[in-house]
């Protein structure tokens, strides 16, 4: 199974890492040539240079042929085109992309993109370690 | 009219400046950059906004559940501009968005996910260029991307096929058509009559695509 990582930071190259781990034959694809160090010495997968948003720098990756397409770049409006490029122009059936506005990350799994929100996650875990902790709020009298 | 302008560089501050001009509309520009802003709120005061115009509680701040007439996403970022335009049609029903497309390689991805009409100034650019660089034998003028059309020049060199004939003798490809023959500074509209002579520079409408049919009538290259 072919999986392309587009966006090689501290989230894409474990994620490359730990597909690889799994037996997915990986390809990253990063702007900064530097990423490829992230993946470490042994990284036996595939390792495109260049944007996301560039079709050629998609068609390189293999993106016709991959199983699944993760969207992971800084940018959460380049990650939402790319997305929508791997899944309406491609045709990508398993297509994730990292969106860290949980408002756009909302709008745009209502139109069918598989959207990710790590801050709605935050805030999620840390609502779940605050309610673990053995204080309560004072009862509101209102309520 | 209520037109919300996305981006306050060169571009969409002069765009909102000739708006406002005409004194007819009520518009409001959003910029990001603080000192940009700074700037342009001497100039604009109430009517330019501070934010990232691809989230929505700033799309919102702005007025876009109105929802404005027209939306203009100005940025210099194809993504940015991208984004704005789908919240603006697909969640605010907005009637009429107009997108800046900066680098023309992104033009595929605004056509792919509906996002018309877009502007390129680049491409724009790269017209006027082409059309001053004697090299080009056919020179795109313009793009009528709406009627998937486009009208382009070409001069017709010594010894070319069409040189000497009617324009009613050429076997012209379907989807062309010859819009006027300009000789010696002089233009005329092209008609059936019309002989064309080394020289020549012509215009011509023709469907994308049809270049190379084009050129073999005209330039046989």
């Amino acid at each position: 199974m072919n999986a392309i990582v587009i966006g090689c930071g501290r989230v894409g190259s474990n994620l490359a890492l730990q597909l690889a781990r799994e037996g997915w034959d990986v390809t990253a694809v990063d702007e900064k040539e530097e990423a490829l160090n992230r993946l470490g010495e042994d990284w036996s997968g595939g390792f495109v240079l260049g944007h996301g948003m560039d079709i050629d720098v998609l068609r390189e990756a293999g993106i016709e042929e991959a199983d699944a397409v993760v969207v992971a770049t800084d940018g959460d409006n380049t990650n939402i085109v790319i997305g929508q490029v791997a899944q309406q122009r491609f045709d990508n059936q398993c297509v994730v992309v990292r969106v860290l506005d949980p408002a756009r990350a909302e709008f745009y799994r209502g139109r069918g993109l598989r959207t990710i929100c790590p801050t709605s996650v935050a805030i999620d875990v840390l609502l779940d370690s605050v309610r673990a902790c053995e204080v309560r709020p004072a009862e509101t009298t209102s309520a | 009219m209520y037109i919300l302008v996305a981006g306050g560089g060169k571009v969409g501050a002069n765009f909102a400046r000739v708006l406002l001009k005409d004194r007819k509309h009520e518009v409001t520009l959003i910029e990001q950059r603080r000192d940009r802003f700074e700037r342009l709120e001497h100039e604009f005061e109430h009517q330019v906004q501070v934010g990232d115009a691809t989230e929505i509680f700033v799309l919102e701040r702005a007025g876009i559940a109105r929802p404005p007439d027209v939306v203009a996403a100005l940025t210099g970022d194809d993504e940015d501009n991208l984004i704005i335009s789908q919240l603006a049609k697909e969640k605010y029903g907005v009637p009429k968005v107009i997108a800046r497309v900066n680098d023309p390689r992104n033009q595929a991805h605004f056509d792919l996910l509906g996002i018309s009409p877009t502007v390129s100034a680049t491409r724009g650019l790269m017209a006027l260029i082409e059309h001053e660089v004697p090299e080009h034998d056919l020179v795109h003028l313009l793009e009528l991307r709406k009627e998937n059309l486009e009208i382009v020049e070409v001069q017709l060199p010594q010894g070319a096929p069409a040189a000497g004939k009617r324009v009613e003798a050429l076997d012209l490809p379907e989807g062309a058509r010859l819009i006027s023959v300009t000789r010696n500074g002089r233009s005329e509209i092209a008609v059936g009559a019309t002989e064309l002579q080394p020289g020549d520079q012509v215009l011509a409408i023709l469907q994308p695509g049809k270049e190379d049919e084009l050129r073999k009538v005209l330039l046989k290259k």
